[in-house]
């Protein structure tokens, strides 16, 4: 197909380079440069989609980030992305694009039925009617809105893509690329400040490179190219095309989006997709210009309807006419600036001016050139469905409200122009109080509230001239204060036509007897009616305006919007704009994509993988990983075809029965050394530590100020003033910081120092009766008997050569030590105790069995040290000293944590000894009571308990203490379970702790 | 992202840091009577405060220090920043 729509010459595309594309099946042809926009309409493509609501066709609107139709479905390289703006996507060789939100297709939409339904799909639709019945929302309502909602559709694959974040800072950040950015980062590179220059679109220069200026004796767009190319040769500015600065954030903070590939047809090998930057400048000039916005008139969403702007755009960048009989609305200059171009390219349009009469340098040369204009003189309706055929044009009164008698017009689009608005979003973003600007019927920035500036478009001058002093000036004096150079640069001579003042005119009245849909809205088709439904069904904020009526949402964030709708609720409220307020600007300007947010953080680099030195040897013998925080630990070592259940019983069993060892390198560990350190510790442990004599351990339990359980564990004195404290594997950063405050804070008379050595040393538990006898061959010169290392004993030895820690601790209850080596010997240290443990039968074991072992014991963890337990709860009231103070102790006074019937750990066994109990499953007394059925408590941890081989719980139950042969039933209604049980004690296995002692 | 200087560091961003919570509360002194009231008060009760406010952030990923920082609790002006053991007038 020929591209009938693309002049012969001009644009700045690259006509040596023919791309072919697909656009719903169909293979159309382009130019290197193009967007997939400005390629279809150079083929005469105008339907593109189908509106949100009513179905109704679209086609395009603008040509950059503020297009509120076009947005496809697009194909790359064997993925697929949603929501994609024609206008903004570059073409490449092999593009595939197709509509959204139609089917079956574009052309024939069968949701087009909502077109004539819409009397019935007024603002609020949605929320009046799918209320009732209740019982019908998940099953009808919602699927139903779910399907005709939302535009593409999101891949359900794994995004192949490669995503990177970067971390800068500078002097300056420029967000937009066109005169004032030019001129601002010019003028401070010059003086040496380190400067990152921002632009969106492929090619810099901004309005540079659509508008008939001068600049030095040179074209606009020239003198942008010469500047960009002196500032890309200076080793102080970074600058950046394809990247959105699309969020201000705290203390100058910004951040931008990088298309780094999108424009190619496959992402070059370590490159990624898209690069998020964030920015940390010292100062930052929002140079993000303006947005032209339209006029309303009926129908004003016929395909062929668009932003005179784009127009413009389209030809002079792209070398594409978008219609052959254009038809141009305006109520200011602009229009006639994008009828000069198009007569200039030998297309007659005719010019529709709301003002009764204007003159100025453009309209002379429009004159000049034979352009037919109308003043006075409005659209009132655009006609045709698929496509702009003609146009109703009528005259208008003075007072614009009386329109003369209706005459139609053949045209085949409609270019409007209702004059612009500055970007302000950055500016308000950073907390800038905006303020009205009644000459241009906008809001501009007020005064700055971080190091931020905005000036040209984007602060509501329009003037090239103005635009260019003020930005080299600023871009001179913010870079001063920085660098304290002061190169001082001839400002160009400017040479720009004159315009003439515009009109405050932006919605044509409805003709008598016509009912056309008048759309503020173009994405979510809101139209006029809707926000008057709105402001009479009581919505007086603009914002609640704004989610009733969806006016200013999805995609474009109604870039062409919202001041037309400010405009209409200051109509009818009878307030001015200003009074009205607008909706509050939120990041991200454009929409970002997930994968960029998320960067390389996803899969195994979304949090870190610990690992513990001995990590090798549990692979290579079949140990099942689990996730244990960040920590990988083997939840069983699986032999043959063993599942979870049958592994950990046969490892828990060999511990009770022969010896066994377990990887515990994952516990947090401190060391605390100073000639204060005790003293710490007796006010940071419920129970005494000042006795504690040098070679012991002893266990302690922690709280918080309010009294809750925070960590237990074991810390032993090493010598006078150094002890070695171990903290439960998850609290283990937790409590560090928890002695850093006190240190630092509440006792900084105390001399201790604090340092994590969890990394440093590893650590293997070996648990069972031949513990002993394994421990006496690993260390031959060492006195391992019960007198000379007894329960909670600690010495120094030699382990075939390498110095270990050897701690008489036990956590499964049974006769125990811990072993301590360097990291670097941690392998070392585990093969040994294997090779040396095989003559007693030796099993590694994994977390499955370490939980069965304790919890038979009676021994609590992290599950019964949730964050609501205290020391009663958990039955370690007797580690609570009475004549010392501590932290938490004030705490333990309250009322509820000394009631009669407080809460208490148990031992739960099933009647049937069979089931087991569910972890989470409620404690009640009858299990037919109506629901909600009281809860005595809840079950904390379940196991096998190979004691006794039948399941065994720890819960957390009411009145625990005088409830031990209550039978009551345990249920579970995720599972599905109701279990009669037993309430017994918690101490299920050696409850007067023999076994450790022996 | 805030941007807070650290008087032993310098400028960092706020993903170094971890709040702390009101810097103006005092734990009261070990082995002394506290009334029920004054107890809820350092355990519980806090001032939501919209303006000035004075609080900790450790800095746990840089020097581990805990610090006090005068910041704006509705614009996050950050005023002034302090080392732990310092006055603040």
């Amino acid at each position: 197909m020929t591209q009938a729509f693309r002049i012969e010459n001009g644009g700045l595309i690259n006509r040596d380079k023919k791309l072919s594309f697909k656009f719903n099946g169909k293979t159309y042809f382009g130019y290197e440069g193009d967007t997939l926009a400005s390629a279809l309409l150079a083929n005469g493509v105008h339907l593109i989609g189908r509106s949100f609501k009513y179905h109704r066709p679209r086609g395009f609107f603008g040509a950059g980030v503020d297009e509120p139709y076009a947005v496809v479905q697009l194909y790359r390289n064997g993925e697929t992305e949603p929501n994609i703006k024609a206008t903004e996507q570059e073409l490449f060789e092999g593009l595939e694009a197709k509509s959204v939100n139609c089917w079956p297709s574009v052309n024939f939409d069968i949701g087009a039925i909502n077109n004539f339904l819409k009397i019935f799909l007024p603002a609020g639709f949605y929320y009046k009617t799918f209320m009732w019945p209740k019982s019908f929302w998940y099953r009808i309502y919602e699927p139903f809105i779910r399907k005709a909602a939302g535009l593409g559709v999101a891949s359900t694959k794994h995004d192949k893509e490669r995503y990177e974040h970067k971390y800068e800072y500078c002097d300056l950040l420029i967000a937009g690329s066109g005169p004032s950015g030019l001129a601002g980062a010019y003028a401070a590179a010059k003086n040496g400040a380190k400067v990152i220059l921002a632009e969106d679109k492929p090619r810099f220069g901004g309005s540079l490179l659509t508008s008939d200026v001068n600049i030095g004796n040179q074209s606009g767009k020239d003198w942008a190219e010469g500047i960009i190319a002196e500032l890309k040769t200076m080793p102080n500015v970074v600058v950046k095309n394809r990247s959105q600065i699309f969020g201000y954030y705290d203390h100058n903070m910004l951040v931008m989006s990088e298309k780094v590939s999108d424009h190619l047809p496959s992402t070059k090998k370590y490159h990624p997709n898209k690069r998020l930057w964030y920015i940390r400048a010292k100062e930052v000039l929002i140079s993000s210009g303006s947005i032209e916005r339209p006029i309303v008139f009926g129908n004003n969403d016929t395909p062929g309807v668009m932003l005179s702007s784009a127009a413009k755009e389209y030809l002079k960048v792209y070398g594409v006419l978008v219609g052959r009989k254009p038809l141009v609305f305006t109520n200011n200059d602009s229009g006639y600036e994008t009828a000069i171009e198009f007569k200039k390219y030998g297309v007659d349009p005719v010019v529709l001016d709301s003002r009764k009469s204007a003159e100025s340098e453009i309209i002379d040369e429009a004159k000049n050139l034979g352009i037919n204009i109308k003043n006075s003189y409005v659209v009132v309706a655009a006609q045709g469905y698929k496509k702009v055929k003609s146009a109703d044009i009528a005259s208008i009164s003075d007072d614009k409200k009386q329109l003369g008698k209706i005459e139609n017009i053949q045209c085949d689009c409609i270019c409007v122009s209702g004059f612009w608005t500055p970007t302000i979003h950055l500016a308000s973003q950073s907390g800038n109080k905006t303020k009205f600007k009644e000459e241009i019927d906008a809001f501009v920035p007020g005064q700055s509230k971080q190091n931020e500036i905005t000036l040209g478009a984007a602060n509501g001058v329009f003037s090239l001239d103005e635009t260019l002093k003020t930005s080299f000036k600023a871009g001179s004096e913010l870079s001063k204060k920085i660098t304290e150079n002061n190169n001082e640069i001839a400002i160009p001579n400017v040479v720009e036509k004159k315009s003439s003042q515009h009109d405050k005119f932006w919605c044509v009245p409805l003709p008598k007897g016509k009912n056309y849909k008048r759309f503020l809205d173009f994405q979510n088709d809101v139209a006029v009616s809707d926000v008057e439904i709105a402001l009479r069904e009581g919505y007086r904020s603009i914002e609640h305006v704004k989610r009733y009526t969806t006016l200013g949402m999805a995609t474009d964030q109604g870039k062409t919007s919202n001041l037309n709708g400010l405009q209409l609720v200051s109509e009818i409220e009878n307030k001015v704009v200003p009074a009205v307020g607008h909706t509050t600007f939120r990041p991200p300007y454009t929409p970002v994509s997930i994968g960029a947010i998320v960067g390389r953080e996803v899969g195994k680099h979304s949090k870190p993988t610990r690992k513990s030195p001995m990590h090798s040897w549990h692979e290579k013998n079949n140990a099942v990983f689990v996730d244990a925080g960040v920590w990988l630990r083997p939840r069983y070592y699986k032999r043959g075809n063993e599942n979870l259940f049958e592994g950990s019983k046969r490892e828990a069993k060999n511990v009770r029965t022969n010896v066994g060892v377990c990887d515990v390198t994952t516990l947090g560990k401190i060391d605390i050394k100073g000639p204060d350190a005790a003293e710490l510790l007796n006010r940071v442990y419920t129970n005494a530590w000042l006795k504690l004599p040098v070679g012991k351990a002893r266990y302690g339990v922690m709280l918080r100020e309010d009294g809750i359980v925070m960590d237990d564990g074991t810390t032993t004195r090493i010598s006078e003033n150094h002890y070695h404290m171990t903290t439960t594997t998850a609290q283990a950063a937790n409590v560090l910081s928890h002695l850093e405050y006190y240190l630092q804070l509440v006792w900084p008379e105390l001399n201790v120092n604090v340092v994590s050595t969890t990394e440093q040393w590893a650590g293997a538990a070996i648990a069972g009766p031949k513990s002993r006898d394994l421990l006496q061959k690993l260390f031959p010169n060492s006195d391992v008997s019960n007198e000379g290392l007894p329960f909670m004993g600690y010495m120094e030895g030699d382990l075939f050569g390498v110095k270990a820690r050897i701690f008489r601790i036990s956590f499964s209850g049974e006769l125990a030590y811990e072993v301590n080596v360097e990291s670097d010997y941690g392998n070392f240290m585990w093969e040994k105790i294997i090779e040396v443990g095989e003559e007693f039968n030796i099993q590694p074991y994994g977390t499955e069995a370490l939980s069965t072992l304790r919890i038979e014991m009676g021994h609590v963890a992290g599950s019964e040290l949730d964050g609501r337990t205290i020391p009663f709860d958990n039955a370690l009231e007797g580690l609570i000293s009475k004549k010392k103070d501590f932290i938490g102790k004030r705490s333990l006074q309250r009322s509820a944590f000394i009631a009669e019937d407080r809460q208490r750990i148990v031992g739960v066994v099933p009647l049937d000894k069979q089931t087991s109990i569910p972890e989470g499953s409620h404690l009640v007394k009858d299990d037919k009571a109506p629901l909600p059925n009281p809860k005595l408590g809840h079950i904390s941890a379940s196991c096998w308990s190979v004691e006794y081989d039948n399941p065994f719980s720890l819960a957390i139950l009411k009145d625990g203490k005088n409830m031990i042969g209550q039978k009551l039933f345990a249920m579970s209604p995720l599972k599905n379970k109701v279990i009669p049980v037993e309430i017994v004690s918690s101490h299920y296995v050696d409850p007067k702790g023999e076994r450790v002692r022996s | 992202m805030l941007y807070i200087n650290c008087p032993h560091c310098g400028m960092r961003s706020q993903n170094e840091f971890s709040y702390g919570g009101d810097a103006s509360v005092k734990r009261p002194e070990l082995n002394k009577e506290v009334s029920d009231q004054e107890w809820d008060n350092f355990v519980y009760n806090r001032k939501s405060l919209r303006g000035k406010h004075l609080e900790l952030w450790q800095h746990i990923s840089g020097c581990r220090q805990w610090i006090k920082v005068e910041r704006d609790t509705a614009t996050h002006e950050i005023f002034r920043t302090f080392k732990a053991d310092e006055e603040v007038a």
